[in-house]
């Protein structure tokens, strides 16, 4: 199950004249140097500066989820309002709701705003809660906190946002870290919106970075190419060794609880 | 489901103001808004209205630069009968739905029906099953595929030391789609976790029961499990149905984002991405990403149809 990122490890490690000729998985010795190759990066921008970017990206998407799918997720949660049905209902459906039939005129939007090619379309969406995905999940851990709780509150004479600020969310944690882990991973991995845009190498990701030094070389350079895989995947692994245990439970109760 | 809950919380809320009084609850009404109002112009600017954009872009052609030119159902008309393309992409997608998700879906079962009755080590196996669902959406791994299933990679030399000489899966026809679907069975550990935690639900008694009746493990799986498990089943089919139709980063890393070889693996997003923004066809493009929610949503709308056949639900009778 394990064994092709066990592959992905072991040919970064190997020897050009090896890399595809042999089926041992492990190399002869070590080439330390492919890790140096990969670290110089593409089109003169070194591999430090597009980690940068890529966790610049993941970050404020983690930012702009957690704030604004807490806040709807709130008001979907415990808040009345006029609506609340037929918008609830609207929201589960863009969780169906193919990425594709948004994009083109998303782009255009961008483009006019004169923000293709920096960070904001990858960054903006996530403060607009545009992943309904995450609101229903800390809406329905929201449903599962006791009543009293604000009721209490009110009486002690907090209004809305104190209890929600002071009350709610930091009983939320759980399903808040989910939400942050999820985005994360997600957003670091993500290939299709990055590639559409982005296309200055400075303002190149990670993922982007693999992708262009794939175009760029040969099969001679396959040893340089996963090292660099491996230095791209190294945070996901990093963050599931980490937070798996939040990573499951989120996916078993997200799925479940309907 | 949560919407049912819905009605009931209105009425609670219209009875509980006191007579006469209405200002608190307009103001927590107001204060729901101010939650909301992230969400409320992503909603509008974001989603509603590039889907109606997009809807009315898909009957002109736009290219970006110029003005967009109304040219009625032309880019559909051309999609559907002057383009061969679009069709091999048509079949390049559902191709690898059909083999993808089914085949997914039992090994995620197989597995959390194994892992369920583990005593010792359940942890452990259900985060490294877990693993490869986060990591295999990455480039990095679908990368390593194309190496593994290449000319000369670990696939094609261990079928050759046993006979059979493909010639490396991702340059042959067929078997570059398959490469490509067994990516996606990798990644059967989302669904798998999803399972696990509905067989918990199931409640012990029942395979008591069962077994007290001198029910086979076999009948016990198809008696008991099964209908127990019908909803998470259908949760998983629809989630799973609905992600295959879209997926697009394998397909790139594999071709080389062309499609090849003979648009085997020129899925619906990836020939859509390259009509729009490669050859800046947007208006064509806008017809392709409408046409694809038109059919995910039938697609949807079949499979909640037939659910009513086969999905259990363990509380419909006390309604």
């Amino acid at each position: 199950m394990l064994y092709p990122l066990a592959w992905l490890l072991a040919t970064s490690l190997k020897p050009a004249d090896e890399v595809i000729a042999s089926l041992r998985l492990l190399p002869s010795r070590l080439e330390w140097s492919n890790y140096t190759t990969a670290l110089d990066g593409v089109s003169d921008v070194p591999v430090s500066r597009m980690l940068a970017n890529s966790l610049l990206i993941a970050g404020g998407a983690v930012l702009g989820n957690v704030l604004s799918c807490s806040l709807a997720a709130y008001a979907f949660a415990r808040l009345r309002f006029r609506l609340r049905g037929p918008l609830f209902a609207f929201m589960i459906a863009t969780i169906m709701l193919p990425h594709h039939a948004v994009l083109i005129p998303q782009y255009i939007i961008f483009n006019q705003l004169g923000m293709v090619n920096t960070y904001w379309p990858l960054i903006l969406p996530k403060f607009l809660a545009t992943e309904a995905f995450f609101v229903f999940l800390i809406v329905q851990f929201m449903r599962g906190l006791p009543r009293e709780l604000e009721e209490a509150a009110r009486i002690d004479g907090c209004g809305p946002f104190r209890s929600f600020l002071q009350v709610i969310l930091p009983l939320t944690r759980p399903a808040l870290i989910t939400t942050a882990i999820f985005t994360f991973i997600w957003t670091w991995n993500d290939f299709f919106t990055q590639l559409i845009y982005l296309f200055s190498p400075e303002k190149f990701t990670l993922t982007l970075a693999l992708r262009s030094f794939v175009d760029a070389s040969s099969q001679s350079a396959y040893g340089p190419m996963f090292a660099m895989s491996v230095i791209a995947l190294l945070p996901i692994v990093l963050f599931f060794l980490a937070f798996q245990r939040f990573l499951v439970e989120g996916m078993a109760s997200s799925g479940i609880k309907g | 489901m949560t919407t049912t809950d819905i009605p009931a919380a209105g009425v609670r809320a219209a009875r509980r103001p006191a007579p006469g009084d209405k200002r608190p609850r307009r103001r927590r009404e107001g204060a729901a808004w101010v939650f909301l109002s992230p969400w409320v112009l992503g909603a509008a600017v974001l989603t509603l209205l590039p889907m109606a954009v997009s809807l009315y872009l898909s009957f002109t052609d736009y290219d970006m630069f110029n003005p967009p030119h109304w040219v009625g159902l032309r880019n559909y008309v051309q999609m559907f009968t002057e383009d061969p393309r679009y069709w091999r992409s048509v079949g390049a997608t559902l191709g690898y739905v059909v083999i993808a998700v089914p085949l997914q879906l039992a090994l995620a079962l197989l597995i959390a029906l194994a892992l369920k009755s583990m005593k010792r080590g359940k942890a452990f196996y259900r985060s490294a099953f877990y693993a490869p669902s986060l990591l295999g959406a990455s480039m990095s791994v679908a990368l390593v595929w194309r190496a593994v299933f290449n000319d000369g990679g670990t696939v094609d030399n261990l079928l050759s030391a046993v006979g059979i000489h493909t010639g490396g899966w991702v340059n042959r026809p067929g078997w570059a789609l398959l490469a490509v679907a067994l990516l996606t069975v990798w990644q059967f550990g989302a669904p798998m976790v999803i399972f696990l935690a509905g067989l918990q639900q199931i409640p012990a008694e029942l395979y008591e029961a069962a077994a007290v009746d001198g029910a086979s493990r076999w009948r016990q799986f198809v008696s008991v499990t099964l209908p127990m498990l019908s909803p998470v089943l259908f949760f998983n089919l629809v989630l799973q149905t609905i992600q295959a139709f879209q997926v697009f980063t394998p397909a790139f890393a594999v071709s080389a984002g062309k499609g090849g070889p003979a648009d085997s693996t020129l899925f619906y997003t990836l020939y859509l991405y390259d009509r729009g923004f490669v050859a800046s066809h947007m208006g064509y493009a806008s017809a392709m990403a409408w046409t694809l929610l038109l059919v995910i949503g039938a697609v949807t709308a079949v499979l909640f149809r037939t659910s009513r056949t086969w999905v259990f639900y363990a509380d419909e009778g006390d309604r």
